[in-house]
C-alpha cells in the first residue's frame, strides 16, 4: 500500500476497464435462456436472443451506471458537499414527478417528449434545491444533503398525491426501482443520450472544478460560474432523467462511486471522471448480476440489489473512516 | 487535587496525549499552553469525562472521573468547552439554572435559587438574565456560561480557550472575573490559553505542552522565559518585564 | 377522549413578560412546585390549541352522518382513539429524537426507524413462514415485533450514536442511509419470497389511514400510554440533554443511561405508530416544528404537550378533510407529507433570511 497517488491514479481506469470487460462478458451470457456461444453462428435462436435481450441489457447497464457516477460525481463538486448526489438533491423523485406529469396529461408522448418532460423537472427540482441551500446561510455539511433528502421526500410526496388519485401507484414504484429486466433491443436507446452527455461532462471537467472551488474562485480564472453550475446541473439532470425514464432509479449509486474512488483517488475531478464512470458500470453489471443468478430462474430488479449491497458498502466507509468524517 | 495518571489518547496512528501524568491543585489559576495540536484541550476533554481516555487514569480528590457515577463527579468539577454554543432557545437565568441539576435534578430548592442569584451578580448578568442567550454578544454569552458553572458550584473549573472569539475588552474582563474567583472563592481554575501573555500575567501555574507531552511546568517566572517559550512553541520569544508582569513578545 | 394533558397544565395567574430583557424577574422555574408554569403567550398558545382540538374532533364526529348516528359514532370514535394514539406517539418520539440527536430536522422516521420496524415483521415472517405466522394470535405477533424492534433500534443507534464522539455529521448520514438499507433489504426479501407469505404480511403489514389496524388499538394504546409516562418522568433529563452531550455530562448525566432509555421510548412509540398506520414521514417534523415556534421554549413539559396537541388536531382535522372534501381520494400519509415538507421548505427559508 505504499503506491504513491499519482502511480495508483494512473492505473486506476485501466484496473476498473479490466473489471467492467469480463463483467459484461459475463452478463451477456447469464440469463434464464441458455446462450451457446459454440452455436451462435449457426443457432438463430441463440443470436436473436444475443441481439435483441442480452446486448441491449449489458449496454444498458453499462451506460446507465457509468452515466449516474458522473452525475454524482459532478453534483458532489458544484454542491462543495460529497453527500449530494441525485438520489439526495431531490433529482431522482422531480424527475419521476415530471413522468408521472406526462402520464397523466399525455399518456401517448414518444419516449424523448418524456425524458425531455422529466429532464425539465429534475433540472428544476435540482436548481430549487441548490437555490435553498445557496440561501440557508448555515452551510452545515449534514444540513445540505439533509434538505435534499426532506425536498425529495417532498416531491414524492406530491407524486403519490396524484398516483393515488390517477392509480398509478404502481407505475410510479416502477420508476423508482431499477430493472433491467424488461430492456430489450428498441427500449434502451435513449441511454446511449445520457452516455454522451456523461461524455460531454469530461470536456468541461475544468469548468466543474473551477465552479466547485466557489464563485470567486471561478471568476477569477475567467470561468462563467452560473453557466458552469447550471451546465453541470442540466447533465446532471438530463442523466437522471434519462435513467428513471428507462430503467428506473438506481439509489444511492451516484453516492456510492464517486465517495469510493475519491477515497481512494483524490479530489481531482478531470483525472478521477474516466475511472468513476467505469467503477459505476462495474458496480450496477456486479448488482445486476447477482440480482439474475440468486434466485434463478426469476430476477431480483438491480434497485433493490445496489439498495442492498450499495447502502452496506456505504455504511461501513463512513463507520471506518469516521474520525475522517467527524472531523469535518 | 486532581490526579492524571499516563494518560493516553490516540487517532487511528497518531497519539494526541501521550503518557500524561500530572497533579492539578486544589486552588488557584492553571494555564495550558502550546502550540496547536500539542493535545491541551484533548486532556482538558479527558479530565472532565467528556472524551474517553484509550489508557491512564483521572480521579478527583480520590473519586475516579471514569468509574464514578457522573453524578457524583459533576459536584467536584465543570468544564467549559469552546464550541459548545447550545441551539436550545433559553434565557440566561435557565441557563445557569441548568447549572444546579447536579445538585436538585431539576427541582430548584431555596439554595439553588440563591446560588443562580449570586452567581448572575457575581458575573455582572442580572440585567440580562431573562434575555434569550442567542441574543447576547460573544462576550455576554461567554460570560453566561461562566455564571452557569459558578452555579454549578464545583471546586474545579475547566475551561478549554475561553478567550476564542472575545475582544481585547472582554477577554481581559474574564479572566479577571476568573482569578477573582480564584481567589475570594478559593477555586482551582485550569484552562487552555493560546495568548501566553494572558497566561502569564494571570496564572499562578502554567504548564506548557507539545506533541502530546508536558514539556515545562512552573510558575510564570519558569515557563515565561525566552528559552522555555521558544522549546515549546519553536520560536523565538524575547520575554520583558513591564509593571512587575514578564511579557513575552513574538512578533519578529 | 379528552385531552388528558389539560389536567397537568397548571396555569399561573401572575403575568410574566415573556422576552422584555428588563422585566420582572421570571420565576416559573421555582423547583418547589412540580407544575407546568406558562407564559402568557404559552397559555395563548394551549388555549387555542384546545378550542381547534374540541373543534376538530366535533368536526370529525358530525361531519355528514345524516342522522346514522348508530352507526356513525363507534366507527368514528374508533378512528379518532386510533388517530389520537398515533398522533401521539409521532409527536413524542419525534421531539425526544429532536433533543437525543441535537437536531431539528431529523425524524425518527428520516433515520430509517419505521423502515427498521418494517424490516423486523418482514423477517420474523420470512424466517417462521406465514403458515405459523398465521396460527399466531396478532396481539402476540405484534409484541414480538415490538419487542424485537425495541432491541435491535436500540442496538443499532447506540452503536451509531456512539458515546456521541463519532459527531453528528457522520450520525445523521449512517442514520439516512441505514434507512435506505432496511427499506432495501426488506424489498430483497419481499422478491425473494413466496407469493403466499407475500400477501399475507401485506395485509398484515401496512395499515395505512384508510386502513387502521384496530386489533391494535387497546395495546397500542396501553403502550403509548406506557412511553408517554417514562418521557414525562424524563423530562429534567431531557431538559438538560437539550443542552448537548457536553453539557450534559458536565452536568452529572449518565449520558448512556438516559440516551438507552430514550432509544428505547422512541423505538416503542415508532412501533405502535408503524403497526397502526403505517410509516409517515413527516407528521413528526411538522407536528414538533410547529409546536417549537408556537412556545419558543426550550422546556420539553411544554413542547411535548405542544406537539402532542398539534398532531392530533393535524390528524383528525386531516382525515375529516380527506373523507368529506376529498371524497377518500387520496392517502392522510401523502396528505400530511405534502403539508409537512412544504412547511420545512418555509421553515428552512425563513431562517435562511433570519
Amino acid at each position: 500500500m505504499k503506491l504513491s497517488r499519482s502511480t495508483v491514479a494512473a492505473v486506476a481506469p485501466w484496473v476498473a476497464a479490466a473489471a467492467v470487460l469480463p463483467l459484461a462478458v459475463v452478463s451477456v451470457f447469464v440469463g434464464a435462456a441458455n446462450v451457446d456461444f459454440g452455436a451462435l453462428w449457426s443457432d438463430e435462436q441463440s443470436r436473436q436472443l444475443l441481439l435483441q435481450s442480452r446486448l441491449p441489457r449489458t449496454f444498458a447497464i453499462i451506460l446507465a451506471g457509468a452515466a449516474l457516477a458522473v452525475a454524482g460525481l459532478i453534483m458532489q463538486h458544484l454542491a462543495r458537499n460529497r453527500f449530494v448526489a441525485p438520489s439526495t438533491a431531490g433529482t431522482v423523485d422531480a424527475a419521476a414527478l415530471g413522468l408521472l406529469t406526462v402520464t397523466i396529461l399525455t399518456p401517448g408522448m414518444a419516449v424523448m417528449g418524456k425524458v425531455l418532460v422529466a429532464c425539465v423537472f429534475a433540472l428544476a427540482g435540482t436548481a430549487l434545491f441548490v437555490m435553498l441551500i445557496q440561501r440557508v446561510q448555515f452551510k452545515d455539511v449534514i444540513f445540505v444533503p439533509l434538505v435534499g433528502i426532506v425536498l425529495g421526500g417532498v416531491y414524492a410526496a406530491i407524486g403519490q398525491f396524484f398516483a393515488y388519485r390517477t392509480n398509478l401507484t404502481q407505475t410510479m414504484s416502477v420508476w423508482m426501482n431499477g430493472d433491467f429486466s424488461g430492456i430489450i433491443q428498441g427500449r434502451y436507446e435513449t441511454l446511449w443520450l445520457a452516455g454522451g452527455v456523461a461524455l460531454l461532462a469530461y470536456l468541461f471537467a475544468n469548468w466543474f472544478t473551477a465552479a466547485g472551488m466557489g464563485k470567486d474562485f471561478a471568476t477569477n480564472i475567467g470561468v462563467n460560474f452560473k453557466w458552469a453550475m447550471a451546465g453541470g446541473l442540466s447533465i446532471a439532470a438530463m442523466v437522471t432523467a434519462v435513467v428513471v425514464t428507462t430503467v428506473g432509479a438506481i439509489p444511492f449509486l451516484g453516492l456510492i462511486v464517486p465517495n469510493i474512488v475519491t477515497m481512494i483517488l483524490g479530489d481531482n475531478l478531470r483525472r478521477i471522471l474516466p475511472t468513476t464512470a467505469l467503477a459505476g458500470a462495474a458496480l450496477v453489471l456486479v448488482c445486476d448480476i447477482v440480482g439474475r443468478v440468486l434466485i434463478f430462474p426469476y430476477e431480483i430488479a438491480v434497485g433493490v440489489i445496489v439498495g442492498t449491497i450499495g447502502s452496506a458498502i456505504f455504511l461501513a466507509l463512513i463507520l471506518r473512516k469516521s474520525n475522517r468524517y467527524a472531523a469535518a | 487535587m486532581i490526579t492524571i495518571d499516563a494518560l493516553t489518547k490516540a487517532y487511528d496512528e497518531t497519539v494526541v496525549v501521550d503518557h500524561v501524568n500530572l497533579q492539578l491543585p486544589d486552588s488557584g489559576v492553571t494555564s495550558l499552553i502550546g502550540p496547536n495540536g500539542a493535545g491541551k484541550s484533548t486532556l482538558l476533554s479527558m479530565v472532565s469525562r467528556i472524551l474517553g481516555a484509550d489508557a491512564g487514569s483521572v480521579s478527583v480528590e480520590g473519586v475516579d472521573v471514569f468509574k464514578a457515577p457522573s453524578k457524583q463527579v459533576a459536584r467536584k468539577l465543570s468544564i467549559l468547552r469552546q464550541d459548545a454554543h447550545t441551539t436550545a432557545r433559553i434565557t440566561v437565568r435557565e441557563l445557569v439554572e441548568f447549572g444546579r441539576y447536579p445538585h436538585s435534578h431539576g427541582r430548584l430548592t431555596a439554595d439553588c435559587h440563591a446560588a443562580v442569584a449570586e452567581a448572575l451578580t457575581y458575573c455582572d448578568l442580572e440585567d440580562l438574565a431573562e434575555r434569550p442567550i442567542h441574543q447576547l454578544s460573544g462576550g455576554q454569552r461567554q460570560r453566561a456560561y461562566v455564571a452557569m458553572v459558578l452555579a454549578q458550584d464545583t471546586r474545579y473549573v475547566l475551561l478549554d480557550e475561553p478567550l476564542n472569539n472575545l475582544d481585547m475588552v472582554h477577554a481581559t474582563g474574564l479572566m479577571q472575573l476568573l482569578r477573582r474567583l480564584a481567589d475570594e472563592k478559593g477555586k482551582s481554575i485550569v484552562l487552555v490559553l493560546h495568548d501566553v501573555n494572558y497566561a502569564s500575567v494571570y496564572s499562578d501555574r502554567i504548564i506548557a505542552m507539545r506533541n502530546g507531552a508536558v514539556v515545562h511546568d512552573g510558575p510564570p517566572e519558569a515557563v515565561i522565559t525566552d528559552h522555555a517559550l521558544g522549546d515549546v512553541y519553536g520560536m523565538e520569544f524575547s520575554v520583558h518585564t513591564l509593571g512587575g508582569d514578564r511579557i513575552a513578545a513574538y512578533f519578529r | 377522549m379528552p385531552p388528558r394533558e389539560e389536567h397537568t397544565i397548571v396555569l399561573e395567574t401572575e403575568a410574566e413578560p415573556a422576552s422584555e430583557p428588563d422585566g420582572a424577574r421570571q420565576d416559573y422555574a421555582g423547583g418547589e412546585r412540580s407544575g407546568f408554569a406558562l407564559t402568557p403567550r404559552q397559555k395563548r398558545v394551549f388555549v387555542t390549541l384546545a378550542l381547534l382540538l374540541a373543534a376538530s374532533l366535533v368536526l370529525f364526529l358530525t361531519w355528514d352522518v345524516n342522522g346514522h348516528w348508530d352507526f356513525a359514532l363507534p366507527r368514528r370514535s374508533e378512528q379518532i382513539v386510533a388517530l389520537v394514539i398515533v398522533g401521539l406517539a409521532v409527536s413524542t418520539s419525534t421531539v425526544v429524537f429532536h433533543t437525543l440527536t441535537a437536531n431539528r430536522i431529523l425524524t425518527p422516521s428520516i433515520m430509517g426507524f419505521d423502515a427498521l420496524y418494517v424490516l423486523v415483521a418482514t423477517a420474523l415472517v420470512f424466517m417462521v413462514g406465514s403458515a405459523t405466522v398465521a396460527q399466531i394470535d396478532p396481539l402476540v405477533m405484534f409484541g414480538l415485533n415490538t419487542a424485537l424492534m425495541m432491541g435491535c433500534a436500540t442496538a443499532i443507534y447506540q452503536w451509531i450514536l456512539g458515546s456521541g464522539e463519532r459527531g453528528l455529521y457522520t450520525l445523521i448520514l449512517v442514520g439516512v442511509v441505514a434507512g435506505t438499507f432496511f427499506t432495501s433489504l426488506t424489498n430483497f426479501m419481499f422478491r425473494t419470497m413466496d407469493p403466499n407469505e407475500f400477501d399475507s404480511l401485506m395485509t398484515t403489514l401496512f395499515a395505512s389511514f384508510n386502513a387502521i389496524d384496530t386489533t391494535l388499538l387497546w395495546i397500542g394504546g396501553g403502550l403509548l400510554l406506557a412511553g408517554v409516562v417514562v418521557v414525562f418522568r424524563l423530562v429534567p433529563r431531557l431538559d438538560v440533554l437539550g443542552l448537548g452531550r457536553e453539557r450534559a455530562i458536565t452536568l452529572g448525566l449518565d449520558y448512556r443511561k438516559t440516551v438507552t432509555w430514550l432509544l428505547l421510548v422512541v423505538a416503542l412509540l415508532v412501533s405502535v405508530s408503524t403497526a397502526l398506520v403505517g410509516p409517515i414521514t413527516f407528521l413528526g417534523l411538522l407536528v414538533a416544528n410547529l409546536a417549537y415556534q408556537l412556545t419558543q421554549t426550550h422546556r420539553h413539559s411544554v413542547n411535548l404537550v405542544a406537539a402532542g396537541l398539534v398532531s392530533i388536531i393535524a390528524l383528525v382535522a386531516g382525515q375529516a378533510v380527506l373523507e368529506h372534501v376529498l371524497d377518500h381520494n387520496g392517502t392522510l400519509g401523502s396528505i400530511i407529507n405534502v403539508v409537512g415538507g412544504l412547511y420545512f421548505i418555509g421553515l428552512l427559508l425563513k431562517e435562511a433570511r433570519s
